[in-house]
């Protein structure tokens, strides 16, 4: 028992010192822009641009179903225009990113580990090195900041969907008027409310690649190792997207 | 010169190389013969700081290797080109990328970048494939865009890590002959990585058995090749015991 335990601290130590020396490389290839510059805009359009039809599918039905729900909370207790109020405070503070980040840590999150992971297999990161090129400056820089640049613009366009749709579904399927749902938008809003949200989803964003590569560039073993590091990518991504929440809510908040 | 001064290399529990020491001279080519995880590959990943060793040094034209930070380790590496096992080629780039990659990184003006590529290409027969990515190419096509991708840095050293491992024999020869053509074309000095005697006795100018993580015998192809050591006879014959 005080084996494993002893076991299982040497192994979470050796991880976070890994971990610890994966951000100092990092940090120390960040003056290479000529390296990462250049893949940075590539990036940007894979973890963004590419990214964008699934998050906005996702907000779509979630400003419906919030619209909807909130009409059959309030009915009879609040004025109806509260609706608005729920749709625009809950997609920006909460759903908009969380959901974006989840949905993301599958999509990147994978896609991130298992580019990785391959490369590391086949020796194609070796190769990198022997072509005197850095992996950080190469692979890892232009993922984690493309991912904390380009989520929270998805994030964004995610919530301003999420809106739209629960203001169409308040129209045709709730006895709501345009005016009384931008009236119960404007009720209540804060711009922290706006940051907030954009804040939270530039540290998932961050958080996803920053997995993705820590994970992938770590993968041994083959095709096996692959397919067990995009697992562990989207699992490790999604918990510590989670943890992410709590931790802004209770400092921001 | 690259010298190897009594390197001691582990994985785990696993001890691969136990006291390894070698030198290769500037000009030569020197292939490491040895039993399949006997260490060779380690061996050679430790002269470009892929791999750095537990005890003893690894030195490069005087430069030890494990004290060098990241800065210095990139500047031994533009002497030295490397060719995988399985030639571990870019596979999101075409050919022409693939080899332009190192030139690129050195900052090689463009119209000269396509001059180079061209060349190496052609020195591999591969004239024509440019545009043609990794996976639309044979096993011997890719090992020979390795070697391009090495060649085209001009390197003054090359090491092949088992360039002729899972080739058919026609193709394996002609993986020699390149690797010989290399060499006369541009003087470099070779570290090739083998377990195929036909095409150590081919390339070599002297041969290092490696054996039990340290070196069991060196010396020219006509040495090795008389030697009554008897590992390394049943090596070198493919005997079974």
């Amino acid at each position: 028992m005080i084996v494993q335990i002893g076991g299982s601290a040497v192994r979470g130590l050796e991880a976070a010192g890994r971990f610890g020396r994966f951000l100092a490389d990092t940090g120390r290839a960040l003056p290479d822009v000529g390296t990462w510059g250049r893949l940075l805009i590539v990036q940007m359009r894979r973890v963004g641009v590419d990214s964008l039809p699934v998050v906005v599918f996702i907000a779509a039905f979630t400003g419906v179903v919030l619209a909807l729900q909130a009409s059959y909370t309030f009915t009879g207790t609040v004025p109806l225009y509260i609706v608005g109020t729920v749709v625009g405070k809950t997609m920006m503070l909460e759903l908009g990113p969380v959901l974006s980040g989840l949905a993301l840590a599958g999509r990147v999150g994978a896609s991130v580990a298992a580019e990785l992971g391959t490369m590391k297999v086949t020796e194609q990161v070796d190769a990198l090195e022997t072509l005197a090129y850095d992996p950080y400056s190469y692979l890892v820089i232009p993922r984690v900041l493309a991912g904390t640049l380009m989520v929270p613009l998805v994030v964004a366009v995610g919530v301003a969907v999420g809106i739209v749709t629960g203001w169409l579904a308040s129209l045709g399927l709730l006895d709501l008027s345009t005016p009384e749902f931008v009236k119960g938008l404007q009720f209540l809003y804060r711009f922290k409310d706006t940051w907030y949200g954009l804040v939270k989803s530039a540290s998932f964003g961050c958080t996803i690649t920053l997995v993705g590569c820590v994970v992938g560039l770590n993968t041994r073993g083959g095709a096996e190792g692959v397919g067990r590091s995009t697992t562990q990518a989207v699992v490790y991504s999604a918990v510590l997207l989670l943890v992410l929440d709590a931790f802004w809510a209770m400092v921001l908040l | 010169m690259i010298r190897f001064a009594d390197v001691y290399k582990g994985f785990g529990d696993k001890q691969v190389l136990t006291g390894f020491s070698l030198e290769i001279r500037d000009g030569e080519t020197m292939v490491i013969i040895g039993y399949s995880g006997s260490g060779k590959s380690v061996a050679i990943k430790h002269i470009v700081g892929l791999l750095r060793p537990d005890e003893g040094e690894v030195y490069v034209d005087d430069r030890a290797i494990s004290e060098l930070d990241r800065a210095g380790l990139t500047e031994v590496r533009r002497d030295i080109g490397f060719v995988f096992q399985f030639a571990a080629l870019f596979d999101s780039m075409t050919v022409f990328d693939n080899v332009a990659l190192g030139l690129r990184r050195r900052d090689v003006p463009d119209d000269e970048i396509a001059a180079r590529v061209s060349e190496a290409l052609a020195l591999v027969d591969l004239t024509g494939t440019d545009d043609r990515m990794p996976a639309e190419l044979s096993g011997g096509m890719r090992k020979r865009v390795g070697i391009a991708r090495a060649i085209a840095l001009r390197p003054r050293y090359i090491l092949y890590d088992e360039p002729t491992t899972g080739l058919d024999p026609v193709t394996s020869a002609i993986m020699d002959r390149l690797m010989v053509r290399t060499r006369e074309h541009l003087g470099v000095t070779g570290v090739v990585v083998t377990h195929d005697m036909r095409s150590a006795y081919t390339v070599g100018d002297r041969i290092a058995m490696l054996y039990e993580g340290a070196i069991r015998q060196v010396g020219t192809v006509d040495e090795i090749r008389a030697t009554d050591d008897p590992v390394v006879r049943q090596f070198i014959e493919g005997r079974p015991e």
